[in-house]
């Protein structure tokens, strides 16, 4: 490896994230994928890092689903991201920050596709009037949520009560880091460290004291792709890249896998575990699989927040063995109870996969 | 469990498993081969190919990867007709290669 050759591919993918003021958009599938995550990270900014994060009840998806399924033509999918931009602009931001990776594509793309093609833009802010008498005004920043942890990473280490460490021999964890496809390889330059050093979960995962796995199938994606998983017949397409991955990774026995997309961490979690159904094969320890974190859960273990009220328990993967890793404390009673304690009931035990 | 569908075999390869003896062998004959900037334009205008599993740039990340045999049974469709070497973009003599791979490849006494 030339380091030089890499520091300076690397300055060429340094990204500006804003500071603070930032306009936020949830994700239509990551509340019920994994319901903490947006919540948690809401939380953590405000009140741990006190920044100041807006939420408008107006706004919807941003299309990206419909798009990428072909339900949607591009230019409906730029209409509805220009009322996004609309109502960010009429809450007084600037700075727009999205949950999801696929919106990140979308909104990348849509702005990228605009500085192109100028004549669209001025179609669609035309579109935009004509359907919903808005004003098209577009963000000065665009990032990914992930960026604004990456950000302040250092500031959550240093409130940590966590450490990614195993806690009885101070073994920094080894972690797999999965950037969602979306987030850097349509657009390298909009990504942390662009599509081919992505930093944004690296530097996550050594500023909280844990080791990155580098693995041969590293930047593969999981699989998920909308067309593959919407048809069953074509779910073996998802299925096999993320079995890939877990070959690929598994002589490396990652401790747990972080990502920051609302697919991949779904899948490389769900699939594990039709993997042991089908094959008989964990790639875990002692016949539990690798636990899949979304970087929100990751911050919240680090600052020590309940790990049922991160959501773990609605992970495919067992979470236990990484929390007793981390000597992270929590009561197995509480992992299937409600907030006010109310019986969420208890999931079928699967086959070939350890459960608890 | 029937889920409707099912895994295909891992493409994974573990680069630090695989030997590239005979790819390096084949570099010393054909230095070329690195220069090679998988365009593919070699394979779209391939006459065999059009019949048969046949694509210079396949084969080359086959030897790459190590897949050696794979190579050699995907060389020996080869008409040799060198249409590829009439549109290889870097000006490879893609057919001369592929007399080399049969070589290099086929007989391990030679390397």
């Amino acid at each position: 490896m030339i380091i030089e050759g890499k520091q300076k591919i690397w300055a060429d993918y340094q990204k500006e994230i804003p500071d603070d003021h930032y306009f936020y958009v949830r994700s239509c599938i990551r509340q019920s994928f994994f319901p903490a995550s947006e919540v948690v990270f809401l939380d953590i900014t405000r009140n741990k890092l006190g920044k100041d994060f807006f939420e408008n009840p107006y706004h919807t998806t941003c299309g990206g689903i419909a798009y990428h399924s072909d339900a949607i033509p591009q230019e409906t999918a730029m209409t509805i991201i220009a009322r996004q931009f609309a109502l960010m602009h009429e809450s007084g931001y600037e700075n727009y920050v999205c949950s999801c990776i696929t919106s990140f594509g979308c909104y990348t793309e849509t702005l990228e596709t605009w500085r192109e093609f100028p004549e669209l833009e001025a179609k669609i802010r035309q579109f935009l009037w004509d359907s919903c008498r808005k004003e098209l005004v577009k963000p000065k920043y665009l990032a990914h949520a992930s960026d604004i942890i990456y950000k302040f990473r250092n500031e959550i280490a240093a409130k940590a009560m966590f450490r990614l460490v195993e806690a009885k021999t101070g073994r920094p964890l080894r972690v797999v880091e999965h950037i969602g496809c979306h987030y850097a390889k349509m657009f390298p330059s909009k990504g942390v460290g662009g599509a081919e050093y992505p930093y944004v979960l690296a530097g996550m995962i050594e500023a909280w004291g844990g080791e990155v796995i580098d693995y041969p199938e590293r930047r593969q994606c999981c699989g998920f792709g909308f067309r593959q998983y919407f048809v069953q017949a074509n779910r073996g397409y998802s299925l096999s890249n993320t079995y890939k991955k877990f070959e690929s990774m598994e002589p490396y026995k990652p401790d747990f896998i972080i990502t920051n997309c609302p697919g991949c961490p779904y899948f490389l979690d769900r699939w594990q575990y039709v993997v042991a159904e089908q094959t008989g094969k964990t790639y875990g320890e002692n016949g539990f699989g690798i636990p899949v974190l979304t970087y929100e859960e990751v911050a919240g273990l680090v600052f020590g927040y309940n790990p049922w009220d991160l959501g773990l328990q609605l992970h495919q993967v067992a979470v236990e063995p990484l929390l007793d890793k981390m000597g992270i404390p929590y009561d197995p009673a509480m992992k299937y109870k409600g907030v006010n304690g109310k019986e969420l009931g208890t999931p079928a035990a699967p086959q070939n996969i350890r459960f608890k | 469990m029937n889920f409707g569908f099912s895994i295909s075999p891992s493409s994974h390869i573990m680069m630090d498993d695989v030997s590239r003896k005979r790819f390096d062998a084949l570099k010393k004959t054909e230095p070329d081969i690195a220069i090679c900037m998988s365009c593919g334009s070699c394979t779209a205008t391939c006459t065999a190919g059009a019949n048969a599993e046949v694509s210079l740039r396949r084969m080359i990340l086959m030897l790459q990867r190590g897949k050696d045999d794979e190579a050699l049974a995907m060389a020996s469709r080869c008409l040799l007709c060198g249409k590829c070497y009439l549109v290889c973009p870097r000006g490879i003599n893609t057919r001369h290669v592929l007399l080399s791979i049969s070589k290099c490849l086929g007989h391990d006494e030679d390397i």
